[in-house]
């Protein structure tokens, strides 16, 4: 008790540091994952790609990063067993935090493609184990997490295809694809908005202070969705295209409709990136500061310090802009011949998988619900190629991150009890 | 340092250096019109210079070919079959192979083509590239019908170009048949083995098309999947 007491504001600013770390190494690792099929289909620029994702993965983390820290924090783990050694609990999540740090930043050096939720459920897992052993964790929960492997890429597959075969009924099979892809694009583009309003609006603004009903939500989620629609008709209507061109150039004409439309869901997966993945930085960061707080007192319900989801937003936007563009840089060649139709299919289903996701509080990855879209579309025959190889490999990392994540969070959580005599 | 993995799940796609081969193949059987015109008039070191640039053509094939084989590793998910891939590259790569054995064999023995079917012959010639054209250009629709997920509208369109590919096929046929006639009128007055590699380069020519003909009917086996 007394190391809470004395060492509290210490306690708090290595939390944060670990904390800022983690969201540094997300965002130098993950962002590339999120961006990278913007990039790879040439919609973007890697600068406009980074300036993009600054903007909208830090708005995703403000507005809508708030609902998975709960579960990370409470769904895991069980608090009661830590409510007489409160220090156990912040040292833990202290070494929970570092742990998952590390072995992002282990993983991305070796080119490893990890769930950053699940290093971050791990570590957790790991600490709890040893501070009070197996009955604290919710081994309900646990199983879920196992579930969500095979359910997230299934529901982000199932309408990436869903995407993709509409796009190609309506637009690409038709006898004037041009023409269907200026009406019916904005269309995509509204319904991009809608998810990424909705979402917003229903569980991101209450952590800045607004409450709106559900049906307002629902008419404002609506609202966004037109105007945001108009705004593409507009971008569309403003683009350089060939009126004369044959069969052959009216799929490349297509193509750029498509590509402002990607630019569209490159703003959604960083946003849906932000609001998902800017939890697993700051949940173990948001349980210590509320427990130094409370002088020990483990708070069934913790508000969230006004200081704590801005770090996280900036931590990630720190590490994209410093390490993230050297990992984007590499996409750029040996990508499979990725136009932005494919792309975009992928994307606003990741997207959208990631967001809804995200609002019920599950703690899915990005790099599961990607992986997954891209499955979608080439089961859809719209990839040229996939690596089955690779992929084998990305499902092979998730399972081995929970353990590794566990591992290292027990040695930290050793040392850590060393260091500071618990 | 690695790449990022999850990027690796895009594989290097197989159907731009299919396209690219193609086009090279085309270019090798194009060569063949201004190697004979040259050949027709006996300027063989003009002529010798249009087969080495085949020679080149048909190395350049055989690199990209090499190449498709083995960046086409099992485990990879495509909308077309691997071993269709496979074999498409392989006739492909044929046309080349028999454009390469032309020159190569006309050169060989600077074998003079007398000047009665000399016409007739070009038009052949060229009608059966005309072939391989057709060929590449139904190859070349490739990505677009992975665009359209190999359904629908591009698909009818490339089955018209590959029913126009069976015509110029049916074309260089007839054209074959007659060539042999006016060439048995005359082979009395020709050297006896001149007048047999004569038909031996008259049936090879012919190759090209039903080859173009092939790498067309392993298209519309992908299409029918």
């Amino acid at each position: 008790m007394d190391i809470i007491a004395s060492y509290g504001s210490v306690l708090v600013i290595i939390a944060a540091l670990v904390g800022f770390f983690m969201a540094y190494g997300i965002g130098a690792n993950d962002v590339a994952n999120a961006m990278g099929t913007s990039v790879g289909s040439k919609a973007l620029t890697i600068k406009q790609a980074i300036l993009i994702a600054m903007v909208f993965e830090f708005a995703g983390a403000y507005l809508a990063g708030g609902e998975v820290t709960s579960t990370i924090r409470k769904g895991i783990i069980d608090a009661t067993p830590f409510m007489d050694l409160p220090e156990l609990m912040v040292l833990g999540m202290i070494s929970a935090l570092f742990a998952a740090g590390v072995w992002l930043l282990l993983a991305s050096y070796l080119g490893w493609s990890v769930s950053t939720t699940h290093s971050i459920i791990g570590a957790i897992i790991g600490f709890a184990l040893v501070a009070v052993g197996s009955e604290a964790i919710q081994w309900g929960k646990v199983t879920g997490i196992v579930g969500s492997w095979i359910v997230t890429p299934a529901i982000s597959g199932f309408i990436a295809y869903l995407v993709f075969m509409s796009a190609q009924k309506l637009i690409f099979d038709t006898d004037e694809p041009l023409k269907n892809a200026k009406r019916f694009v904005p269309v995509y583009m509204g319904l991009a908005g809608f998810v990424m309003a909705l979402v917003t609006i229903k569980k991101g603004l209450k952590h800045v202070g607004l409450q709106v009903g559900n049906v307002e939500g629902f008419a404002l989620a609506i609202a966004i969705a037109v105007v945001v629609g108009i705004i593409g008709k507009i971008a569309i209507g403003r683009l350089n295209i060939d009126p004369s061109a044959d069969k052959k150039m009216q799929f490349n004409n297509v193509e750029k409709v498509f590509a402002v439309l990607m630019v569209m869901t490159a703003c959604c997966m960083a946003f849906a990136h932000g609001s998902n993945d800017v939890a697993n930085a700051i949940g173990p960061l948001a349980a210590v500061v509320s427990i130094v707080e409370h002088n020990g007192e483990i708070a069934k319900k913790a508000a969230l310090a006004w200081w704590i989801l801005p770090l996280g937003g900036f931590g990630i936007v720190a590490g994209l802009a410093i390490l993230g563009k050297r990992v984007i840089k590499t996409i750029g060649e040996g990508i499979t011949h990725l136009t932005p139709s494919r792309g975009f299919a992928a994307e606003l289903a990741a997207a959208s998988t990631v967001v809804i996701a995200s609002g019920t509080g599950l703690p899915i990855s990005t790099t599961q619900t990607l992986v997954g879209a891209v499955l979608g579309v080439g089961m859809a025959r719209g990839i040229a190629a996939l690596n089955m190889g690779v992929v084998r490999n990305i499902v092979v990392s998730w399972v081995i991150t929970l353990p590794v994540g566990a591992a290292l969070s027990i040695v930290i959580f050793y040392i850590l009890r060393l260091a500071f005599g618990v | 340092m690695p790449t990022n993995a999850f990027l690796g799940v895009f594989a290097k796609s197989p159907i731009k250096p299919i396209e690219e081969h193609i086009k090279i193949v085309h270019q090798a059987s194009e060569t063949l019109v201004p190697f004979f015109e040259h050949a027709f008039k006996g300027e063989w070191k003009e002529a010798a210079e249009y087969q080495q640039t085949i020679r080149n053509l048909e190395r350049e094939a055989d690199e990209l070919k090499r190449v498709v084989r083995l960046t086409l590793p099992r485990g990879l998910f495509m909308p077309v079959e691997r071993t269709d891939l496979l074999e498409l590259i392989t006739h492909q790569d044929k046309i080349a192979n028999k454009a390469k054995d032309i020159a190569g064999r006309v050169i060989g023995r600077e074998l003079p083509i007398p000047a009665a079917i000399q016409e007739d012959f070009l038009a052949y010639v060229k009608r059966c590239v005309d072939a391989t054209k057709q060929a590449s250009e139904a190859i070349n629709e490739l990505d677009e019908l992975l665009e359209t997920g190999f359904r629908g509208r591009e698909v009818t369109f490339v089955e018209k170009m590959l029913v126009e590919l069976d015509a110029i096929e049916q074309d260089t046929d007839d054209m074959q048949i007659k060539i042999r006639r006016e060439l048995h009128a005359i082979e009395g007055q020709l050297n006896p083995i001149d007048a047999m590699f004569l038909y031996k380069i008259i049936e090879w020519v012919g190759t090209l098309a039903d080859q173009a003909e092939r790498v067309g009917s392993r298209l519309e086996l992908m299409l029918a999947r």
